[in-house]
C-alpha cells in the first residue's frame, strides 16, 4: 500500500473520495483468517451484512449474489462471519476461523 | 466611512461586530462574565435583527462541539465563553482548529479555579495556547469591536481557515461602557463578506468524511499540513487590517508601538492593562525617562519576528504577564518574548501581575519602570517577580 505525502492531503485531514476504505488496506491487523468452506455455504449474505469492512467477495452478475471468499487485504480477522454463519449454527459451518501461521 | 459614537459595554460592542457578520449559527452557554454577550445577541435574534439559529446547550464541551458540527455543515458560526467554560470545551477546542474550521469565539478572559473567581485574568486564554486557534488581544470596547469585525475576514480566509478567538478583558472591558465606533450594519457585513465554505457535510453530490480515525500513518502529516498554515496567517491578518484601516480609519498591527520611537526602556504586555501602562509612561517621558510599550494584539500566531525587531538594542525590557505558568519559567507571554529575543543581549524581566482580577493601578507600573532603570543601569534583579503581592 502506498501513502500519500502531506502536500496531497486536503485540509483538515478531510476526506473527499467516497468509498475510499478499499484502497485502506487493513489485513496485517489480524491474527485469526477465516477459511471458506464452500460445500457448506447457503449463500445467505450474512457474512456480507455483519462484516464490519469489506472482507467479504461476492458475486453480484447472477440472479442472487454468491460467496466467492474473503478479501484478505481487509479481513482483520474479528471472526464476526464466523460466528454469525447460518450453517455454523446447524455444526456445519461455511466459515472457520484459523490461526494465520507466517 | 461614516461611523456612529456609540457608549457600549465591551460584551455590548462585540455582541454588535457579530451581529453584523449575519452569523447562521450561534451556540453557547452562559458563564460570567460572558453572559451579557450572549444575552445582547440573543435579544438580536428575539427582536427579528438576525436570523441566527440559536442553540443553547447544556455545557460548555457541547457548546463547541456544536459549533464543530454547525461550521462542518457549512454555516458561519459563533460561540463565546469565559474560563472554565473555555477549559471544559478544551478536547473539541484542538478538533475546530485541526478541521480547520474558521469558528469565531469571544473569550471574555476570566481567572481559572481554584479557588473559583469569576475576575479578569488571561489564564483561560492561555491554557488553549497551543490548541491551534488565532488568539487576538483587545485593549478597550472598541478594539473588542473591531477585532470582533475582522475575525470573520481572517478566520474564513481561504489560505487560513481556522477559527479566531477575540479575547477582551472580563468586567475591566466586558462590563465597563466605553466609547467606540461602530461601522453602519451593511458596511460591517460587505467588509466581512458572505460566507463561503471550504467543505461541507451538506452536499451529496461531493460526499466528505470529517474527522476520521487517523493513526500512526496519517496523523503526522496532517499535523505537518496543520503547522505550515501558520506561517501563512501574519500576512493575512495583516493585509485584512489594512482594509479594515482603510474602511474605518484605525489601523492596526501585530504589536501597537506606544512611545516606542527612541525608548531604551520597553513594556511589553496584552489587553487592557496597556492603557494603565500608557498612562505611566507619559509621566515618566515628562520627566525625561526614555520609556515605550509594545502591545501585543495577536499572541497566536506569535509575531516572532517583529518582536524581535520592535525589541532590538533596548536597553532593558519588563514582559508583563496576567498569568501565571506554573512550574514553568515565568509567564507564556515572557517565555515567548525571551525567546523571539534569543541571541539579543537586552535584559528581560518578567512581572506576574493581576491575578484573579488584582487591581493593576499606576503604583504597579511605576515599580517596573522604576525596575526597568535600574536594570538599564546594570543592576541585576530578580528574573521572575510578582507585582501588587502582599509578602
Amino acid at each position: 500500500m502506498s501513502f500519500l505525502k502531506n502536500s496531497e492531503l486536503h485540509e483538515g485531514g478531510i476526506i473527499r473520495e467516497a468509498g475510499n476504505a478499499h484502497d485502506y488496506q487493513t489485513g496485517d491487523w489480524r491474527t485469526f483468517v477465516p477459511q471458506f468452506v464452500e460445500e457448506n455455504c447457503i449463500h445467505c449474505m450474512f457474512c456480507w451484512i455483519y462484516c464490519p469492512d469489506s472482507a467479504i467477495d461476492i458475486d453480484t452478475s447472477g440472479d442472487k449474489p454468491k460467496m466467492k471468499g474473503i478479501i484478505l487485504d481487509h479481513c482483520k480477522g474479528c471472526g464476526i462471519c464466523a460466528t454469525e454463519c447460518p450453517p455454523a449454527k446447524k455444526g456445519k459451518a461455511a466459515l472457520v476461523m484459523v490461526r494465520e501461521e507466517k | 466611512m461614516e461611523q456612529k459614537l456609540v457608549a457600549l459595554s465591551g460584551n455590548e460592542a462585540v455582541a454588535y461586530a457579530f451581529k453584523q457578520a449575519r452569523p447562521h449559527v450561534a451556540s453557547a452557554f452562559p458563564i460570567t462574565p460572558q453572559t451579557e454577550m450572549m444575552h445582547k445577541f440573543a435579544e438580536f435574534v428575539a427582536n427579528g435583527e438576525t436570523e441566527t439559529e440559536m442553540i443553547l446547550v447544556e455545557s460548555e464541551h457541547s457548546a463547541m462541539s456544536a459549533a464543530v458540527g454547525s461550521a462542518a455543515a457549512g454555516a458561519r458560526t459563533f460561540t463565546a465563553t469565559s474560563s472554565a467554560g473555555f477549559a471544559l470545551m478544551w478536547e473539541i477546542v484542538y478538533v475546530a482548529a485541526s478541521l480547520r474550521l474558521p469558528i469565531c469565539m469571544a473569550l471574555v478572559n476570566r481567572a481559572l479555579s481554584g479557588n473559583i473567581n469569576i475576575h479578569c485574568d488571561h489564564s483561560d486564554s492561555m491554557g488553549g495556547r497551543d490548541a491551534g486557534w488565532i488568539h487576538l488581544f483587545s485593549e478597550n470596547a472598541q478594539e473588542s469591536y473591531d477585532n470582533a469585525v475582522m475575525a470573520w475576514r481572517i478566520g474564513e480566509h481561504m489560505d487560513v481557515r481556522l477559527p479566531v478567538m477575540v479575547n477582551y478583558d472580563g468586567f475591566i472591558i466586558s462590563h465597563t461602557a466605553d466609547a467606540l465606533h461602530m461601522l453602519p450594519d451593511d458596511a460591517a457585513y460587505d467588509f466581512i463578506g458572505k460566507y463561503k465554505h471550504a467543505y461541507t457535510l451538506l452536499d451529496p453530490e461531493n460526499p466528505v468524511t470529517v474527522g476520521p480515525l487517523d493513526l500512526t500513518d496519517y496523523y503526522f502529516e496532517h499535523k505537518a499540513s496543520q503547522l505550515a498554515t501558520y506561517e501563512r496567517v501574519p500576512g493575512i491578518v495583516q493585509s485584512v487590517s489594512e482594509e479594515f484601516g482603510a474602511l474605518t480609519g484605525r489601523t492596526y498591527q501585530f504589536c501597537e508601538e506606544y512611545a516606542m520611537d527612541d525608548a531604551e526602556l520597553v513594556i511589553v504586555v496584552l489587553g487592557s492593562s496597556a492603557g494603565t501602562c500608557k498612562d505611566v509612561i507619559d509621566e515618566y517621558r515628562e520627566k525625561g525617562v526614555k520609556v515605550g510599550l509594545l502591545k501585543i494584539r495577536m499572541f497566536r500566531p506569535f509575531p516572532v519576528q517583529m518582536i524581535a525587531e520592535k525589541l532590538a538594542g533596548r536597553k532593558a525590557v519588563a514582559v508583563l504577564d496576567r498569568s501565571a505558568s506554573f512550574g514553568g519559567q515565568g509567564g507564556p507571554v515572557f517565555m515567548e518574548t525571551r525567546s523571539a529575543m534569543y541571541g539579543q543581549q537586552v535584559p528581560v524581566n518578567n512581572y506576574i501581575y493581576g491575578l484573579g482580577g488584582r487591581d493593576f493601578d499606576l503604583h504597579q507600573v511605576e515599580e517596573v519602570i522604576d525596575d526597568l532603570q535600574k536594570v538599564a543601569a546594570g543592576e541585576e534583579l530578580q528574573l521572575i517577580n510578582l507585582l501588587g503581592i502582599r509578602s
